[in-house]
């Protein structure tokens, strides 16, 4: 009866047609994305007001709501602030292909930065993760970057 | 001049399902707003405005009020869209109750609604962040949910078992709300026996995709009192939406002073301010909380003020949250129970009313006469209302 329910109602699908769009990084997203690309260095940007160091880099410091322009080095070293071991399986709707799970995901805080971002952790045992750990990024093969965040393959756990 | 009072006179939902395959989308708007207007005994002709929300990228229809005007009984008549992620149904309520508090409109349509069986949920909800930043690494919201839960856990010590607490409560609550998506009756046993989706968040702590609708009527105090059912009023509203990208709202628990999730705490301190809340627990007999996965059961609770940091696991296990305690969290089987985005936070508010006006049926708290709604989306946003029975003294926002 159910299956005999399913055929009655009909549905149309969208199709294979993309609708691709091109964003902008404007002038401090692509500083930063083009420093990581050619130099495997991360930049972020000072608020004047507070001192807050942002990464990822934007040009207003929200809550001072001050226009940033100051930028400063920051390392490709850093603390793993909390975690997750992604197991589900979805299509990524950026590439249209399936992430490969299991993997880790975090929230990373560079050293030299206030604020936080997320990526991958090459570590899938959550029991082998813990706030605090140091991680450091792992670039994209010279090359092979092309001016994404995806240009950092992962953070790695730094095993003393 | 005053801002109104405002009172909710009818409230329509549909049922709530996995895929609605029987309505097309405008099909599923009309049924909750038909619902709504018999149950406020009105036509659409008695409507003055509108104010609908879903996720549109969620269906792929970008001009959903022009499109569903035959559905929404918007036809010829001011209407107003808002997307607002998980907040959406919320937010949706809100801008009702400010289009009738301005004293510019006295019926006012808020519609919320989703069809989450017509895309990729989790792909979805990724498009809905930043493509530089976030979009490359984010699974959407089971993995982002999951990065909140562990730190819950390591800095609480609250364990996956109390998590689960909440998610057997929500899902058989459900079992009373004849409109609810999930209505199953599980033990601790079973959730945790689930898969993790996103350790350590589990199949059985998160909310299912859904599809369906609901409508709510919102009158100003000059007629409030002309409809069959006593208004469910409005005692107060607060909301904040602070950060931009998925890793900005753990910055401020790692900061002087830093809590676990500042856009509810300050939400919270404005709404409890305004209203007159001092204990939460004490005095509000029920509340209808946008609880997307079983962890916001816990950390949640702290941040509106029920408990203690970290005192959750101990105040759900006490009963005091379940049907019967002194203040049920969720009678209706909450957001784990039923997640048509748009219209889950609607039904928080919708629920809430319900249950002043000793309209729940099954799933009514005996003499409920204040309640708390709330929503949750984006980037740890969050919408707050109380709603009573009593008619407040003036309009406090």
């Amino acid at each position: 009866m159910a299956d005999d329910k399913k055929r009655m109602y009909l549905a149309i699908e969208s199709g294979e047609s993309a609708q691709p769009f091109r964003w902008s990084a404007g002038t401090y997203g692509s500083k930063f994305l083009t420093e990581i690309r050619d130099n495997k260095k991360f930049w972020g940007i000072k608020c004047p007001e507070c001192g807050r160091v942002y990464v990822p880099i934007r040009s207003v410091c929200g809550p001072c709501y001050r226009e940033m322009t100051e930028l400063v080095p920051v390392s490709d070293e850093g603390t793993l602030i909390t975690f997750s071991v992604v197991s589900f399986g979805f299509v990524d709707p950026s590439t249209g292909l399936q992430r490969p799970v299991p993997y880790g995901y975090a929230v990373i805080q560079l050293d030299g930065a206030d604020s936080y971002l997320i990526h991958f952790i090459d570590e899938t045992d959550p029991e082998k993760m813990k706030a605090g750990m140091r991680v450091r990024a792992v670039f994209e093969e010279d090359g092979k970057r092309t001016g994404s965040m995806m240009d950092i393959k992962h953070f790695e756990l730094i095993r003393e | 001049m005053a801002a109104k009072r405002v009172g909710i006179v009818g409230v329509g939902m549909t049922l709530q399902s996995s895929a609605r395959r029987d309505v097309y989308g405008i099909e599923l708007i009309n049924e909750a707003v038909r619902a709504a207007l018999d149950d406020a005994r009105m036509t659409r002709k008695d409507i003055d405005a509108i104010v609908i929300g879903n996720m549109d990228h969620f269906e792929g229809i970008n001009y959903v009020d022009t499109w569903s005007v035959d559905g929404s009984g918007a036809l010829g008549k001011p209407i107003m869209k808002m997307t607002t992620g998980g907040t959406t149904g919320s937010t949706v309520a809100m801008g009702a109750y400010y289009h009738v508090a301005s004293g510019m409109f006295d019926r006012v349509l808020a519609i919320g609604w989703e069809k989450n069986s017509e895309s990729d949920t989790t792909g979805a909800i990724i498009t809905a962040f930043d493509p530089f930043w976030d979009r490359p690494t984010f699974g959407g919201a089971v993995a982002g949910l999951a990065l909140e839960a562990t730190q819950y856990m390591a800095e609480t010590g609250a364990t996956e078992e109390d998590a689960a607490y909440v998610a057997v409560r929500d899902r058989k609550n459900a079992l009373n709300n004849p409109y609810a998506h999930l209505r199953m009756e599980l033990n601790i046993e079973a959730i945790m026996g689930t898969p993790y989706l996103a350790w350590p968040v589990k199949l059985g702590d998160m909310c299912p995709r859904t599809d369906g609708a609901c409508a709510v009527v919102f009158a100003s105090e000059d007629i409030a009192g002309d409809f069959p059912n006593a208004p469910a009023w409005v005692h107060g509203v607060a909301d904040r939406h602070l950060w931009a990208y998925t890793s900005d709202p753990y910055v401020n628990q790692h900061v002087k002073g830093g809590t676990w999730f500042p856009a509810m705490e300050r939400a919270t301190a404005e709404l409890y301010g305004k209203v007159g809340i001092t204990d939460p627990l004490e005095q509000f007999d029920v509340a209808e909380l946008y609880l997307p996965y079983s962890f916001a059961g816990l950390r949640y609770m702290e941040s509106l003020g029920f408990c203690e940091r970290a005192g959750a696991p101990a105040l759900v296990r006490s009963g005091a949250t379940d049907m019967g305690g002194k203040c049920p969290v969720n009678p209706s089987g909450g957001v784990l129970s039923s997640n048509a985005i748009g219209a889950t936070g609607l039904l928080r508010v919708a629920e809430a009313a319900l249950q002043v006006q000793g309209r729940a049926g099954d799933r009514q708290v005996p003499g409920a006469s204040l309640a708390l709604a709330t929503g949750f989306g984006g980037c740890y946003w969050s919408d707050e209302l109380v709603i009573g029975i009593e008619k407040p003294e003036r309009n406090r926002g």
